[in-house]
């Protein structure tokens, strides 16, 4: 059985993919979720693109390269993570699973089907290796970004696929933080897959795809679909507001900052059996719900003042525009004007050691509770070079004194080594197993 | 706040062009002149207002800091002392709506770029006010009634809190636990009804209050959860405190909550800390109590739910008068619903207490949540309707 022989391949598949560029299917889905306004934004966008890309109307992500895709990329509007737990306790049948894995991604990142056959030109007899709800539909932007949790290297003492040796040292377990409310069920794995796309079928479908193929050598742990990115990773997007309604993200890193990515988000300078993770990252994801009824019950001023920021501009309340620097010194008539205890005099990398994550979140409702109230807020994802110095530090600053704390509760959990990007012809954590 | 073009994309647009045009200022926020606020432009030597005189009622200013330090604006009464309204703290670029009522009289406006010295004045005259928008004078000594009133009853409730904690911890360190149990939740009703006034020392209230996952690893667990949880003690895997534990826990609790009731002493009350205190009381009922999670082990959360609803409605009551003329219909709506949510409270009266929570059908914590919210919505908007 083969799922990896693509087709078409090579440069017809790239004509495929931009055929598919523009489908019916997107514009349904955009006069559908956005109404004019966002139907009329896809038009205008595509004539400015202008001729200068009319070669290169796909919408394909490249899958290839140094780094995995779906860190760096402008952030896309949705995404399914899901994390896997490994059922199989064979190496062997685990490197077949990441390779089949990988053909599947390479594929349908460039808008393509999974397998020779896809979802209608197999064997009549049997079904379809491609599941078929993407068929029409464009890639989308797809990335699919591949890491593995703490429990694959070693769980509960045993060294599983004797990768015990090769696990990082930055690949901690998270500690408790103050008001966390973890639910085991949502919480670690294995592997986790990140899947972004412009459409949410799309996102989707790659996920069950995933899972699929994955069937009998790991197991959806646990997933999880975002409908809108709350940060912006790259400084041609807009700020994007969370279901606080705040812009989020406005200090984040940006694509375009090499530098700053370079040391704040890759991975360099691992040496012995941590050197697999070199051009690698590292994955913080938190599912974070909102007390979304008792905020809307806030004022404005008390909003304004728990994020410190004003909520129409995303001003610093010290004065300015949006991107104008917090000034936390400034002085009101009581206190800072930012105050102290406010989320961006906490998360600001100014206050934090020069410390800065590459923020990658998304809105998520998982409809309602018992009570009828929103199960919403922010799942949180984030790429550092180093989760001690980059995550811990500031999460347990912010779980400790944020004024925001009061209306959040952090429900799940997980930290992943993200390896480096995949040269043509390899596998998906092929400088984990194989080196 | 009083604005009226939420709206998002082309009808905000629209507006924020109405305003530059009428107002003539760089004003990209949602004031519009069409909801009558005066637009006040402050600078570092001009304080300019789109007008100097308006009818009586209640007058918006929508103050807009064109400077480059920390405005403020204030609107004085005649003598130029008593302060009639103000807003703080307006950093550079930024906007910031003072809303007040006002009678009708002379005043002064003041815009005080960098905070110090009389400000930058200006007489500002308030006309007669549309028939049936008339504001009582008096209104300044009603808020001052009311925050009398309220800090009255915090004195109270802190030294009934002194004095049940002490018995509490009498009994707790003795090891007379079925004295200590009885005590514990109604004792704790007295720190449950001025909860918002606990907490805003932050330091008393996690030695005081904290549940065991609030706590960061390697912290020391202190205060009331750390006493329920070696009183009513899980099942398995707990290893209960020892004579000489319990007597320091007893302890510190006694010596916190003497600090908590000596500093309580010296606090001011705002009428819009009273009213954010209730609405965040019912915050407490909404996120904690009404879910079970406060008392994790006594499952004595109906007691606080009591607590947290009694003192919520305390700040209602005393600044009921300020409700009087334009919020008729907000005070109404509050009598109406502390009302329904009493009677539900009521229904699980047991003895003197409570039922406890575990003993509640889904179908009733349902029942209770939405009364809950149904208060918290107008609850939320009292702030607005007193500090005017």
């Amino acid at each position: 059985m083969s799922r990896t022989s693509p087709q078409p391949a090579g440069k017809d598949a790239e004509a495929a993919a931009g055929r598919r560029g523009f489908s019916r299917r997107s514009l349904f889905t955009a006069a559908g979720t956005g109404g004019l306004g966002l139907a009329a934004g896809v038009l205008a966008g595509s004539s400015l693109a202008g001729a200068r890309e009319a070669q290169a109307a796909s919408d394909a992500v490249a899958f290839h390269g140094a780094h995995q895709a779906g860190i760096t990329t402008p952030a896309q509007d949705r995404m399914h993570m899901a994390a896997f737990d490994v059922t199989t306790t064979d190496r062997d049948e685990l490197t077949a699973m990441l390779r089949e894995w990988t053909a599947a991604i390479e594929a349908m990142a460039a808008g393509r089907e999974i397998g020779a056959g896809g979802a209608t030109a197999g064997d009549y007899e049997a079904p379809p290796e491609d599941t078929g709800e993407a068929s029409d539909l464009s890639a989308s932007h797809l990335t699919v970004t591949v890491g593995f949790g703490r429990t694959l290297f070693e769980q509960e003492g045993r060294d599983r696929f004797g990768l015990a040796a090769r696990r990082p040292a930055a690949l901690i377990e998270l500690p408790h933080f103050p008001g966390d409310a973890l639910e085991e069920s949502r919480s670690g794995g294995d592997i986790i897959v990140q899947a972004c796309a412009d459409d949410p079928q799309v996102a989707v479908h790659a996920v069950r795809n995933l899972a699929r193929i994955a069937f009998g050598r790991a197991r959806v742990r646990w997933s999880q679909i975002g409908f809108g990115r709350t940060s912006s990773t790259s400084s041609a997007q807009t700020t994007p507001r969370n279901l606080f309604g705040f812009k989020d993200g406005t200090a984040n890193l940006k694509s375009e900052d090499a530098e700053a990515l370079a040391g704040h988000v890759w991975v360099s300078g691992a040496q012995g059996g941590e050197a697999w993770m070199n051009g690698g990252s590292y994955l913080v994801a938190r599912r974070i719900r909102m007390h979304i009824e008792t905020w809307d019950r806030t004022s404005l001023r008390e909003q304004e003042a728990v994020i410190g920021r004003t909520k129409r501009e995303g001003s610093p309340l010290s004065g300015g525009k949006e991107f104008t620097a917090p000034d936390f010194a400034l002085q009101g008539s009581d206190g800072p004007l930012v105050p102290a205890d406010s989320h961006v005099a906490l998360a600001h990398p100014s206050r934090n050691g020069g410390v800065q994550m590459l923020r990658r979140g998304f809105n998520y409702t998982d409809g309602s509770d018992s009570l009828g109230r929103l199960d919403a807020g922010l799942f949180f994802i984030a790429f550092v070079s180093d989760p001690r110095t980059h995550y811990v530090p500031m999460q347990a600053t912010m779980a400790r004194r944020d004024a925001l704390a009061e209306y959040l509760r952090h429900t799940g959990s997980g930290l992943f080594a993200v390896p480096p990007g995949v040269p043509e012809g390899g596998y998906l954590g092929q400088g984990l197993f194989e080196a | 706040m009083m604005m009226n073009t939420h709206a998002r994309g082309g009808a905000a647009t629209v507006a924020a062009t109405a305003a530059l045009l009428l107002a003539g200022c760089t004003d990209n926020t949602q004031s519009s002149a069409s909801d009558g606020a005066v637009q006040v432009s402050s600078t570092a030597d001009a304080c300019t207002l789109s007008s100097t005189s308006a009818p009586g009622g209640t007058l918006k200013f929508a103050v807009r800091n064109e400077g480059t330090e920390v405005t403020e604006f204030y609107l004085l009464a005649e003598d130029g002392l008593r302060i009639v309204g103000e807003v703080e703290n307006i950093g550079p670029g930024l906007s910031r709506d003072l809303v007040v009522m006002v009678p009708e009289g002379k005043y002064f406006t003041a815009c005080k770029p960098g905070m110090v010295g009389d400000g930058i004045r200006a007489a500002f005259t308030v006309d007669a006010a549309p028939k049936g928008q008339e504001v009582s004078a008096g209104r300044a000594a009603l808020q001052q009634t009311a925050v009398t009133q309220y800090a009255a009853y915090v004195k109270d409730q802190t030294e009934q809190l002194l004095a049940g904690t002490k018995e509490f911890a009498k009994a707790f360190a003795a090891g007379d636990e079925d004295t200590a149990r009885g005590l514990y939740a109604p004792v704790r009703m007295h720190w449950e009804r001025i909860e918002p006034v606990a907490e805003s020392f932050g330091d008393l209230d996690p030695v005081l209050d904290a549940r065991e996952a609030d706590l960061e690893e390697g912290q020391q667990w202190t205060g009331w959860h750390r006493a329920e949880k070696d009183l009513w003690q899980p099942a398995s895997g707990y290893q209960a405190l020892t004579a000489a534990q319990r007597q320091q826990l007893a302890d510190k609790l006694v010596a916190d909550t003497e600090e908590l009731q000596q500093r309580t002493q010296d606090l001011t009350f705002t009428p819009d800390k009273l009213a954010n205190g209730a609405k965040e009381l019912l915050d407490e009922v909404a996120t904690g109590k009404v879910t079970g999670e406060e008392e994790t082990f006594s499952h004595t959360d109906l007691w606080d739910f009591q607590a947290n609803v009694d003192g919520a409605r305390i700040a209602y009551e005393d600044l009921k008068p300020l409700l009087a003329g334009s919020g008729t219909e907000l005070d109404a709506s509050l009598a109406k619903n502390f009302a329904a949510l009493q009677q539900l409270l009521d229904q699980h009266r047991k003895g003197e207490g409570f039922v406890y929570y575990d003993e509640l059908t889904e179908a009733q914590v349902k029942e209770l949540s939405s009364a809950v919210d149904a208060l918290s919505e107008p609850l939320s908007r009292l702030t607005a309707a007193v500090v005017r």
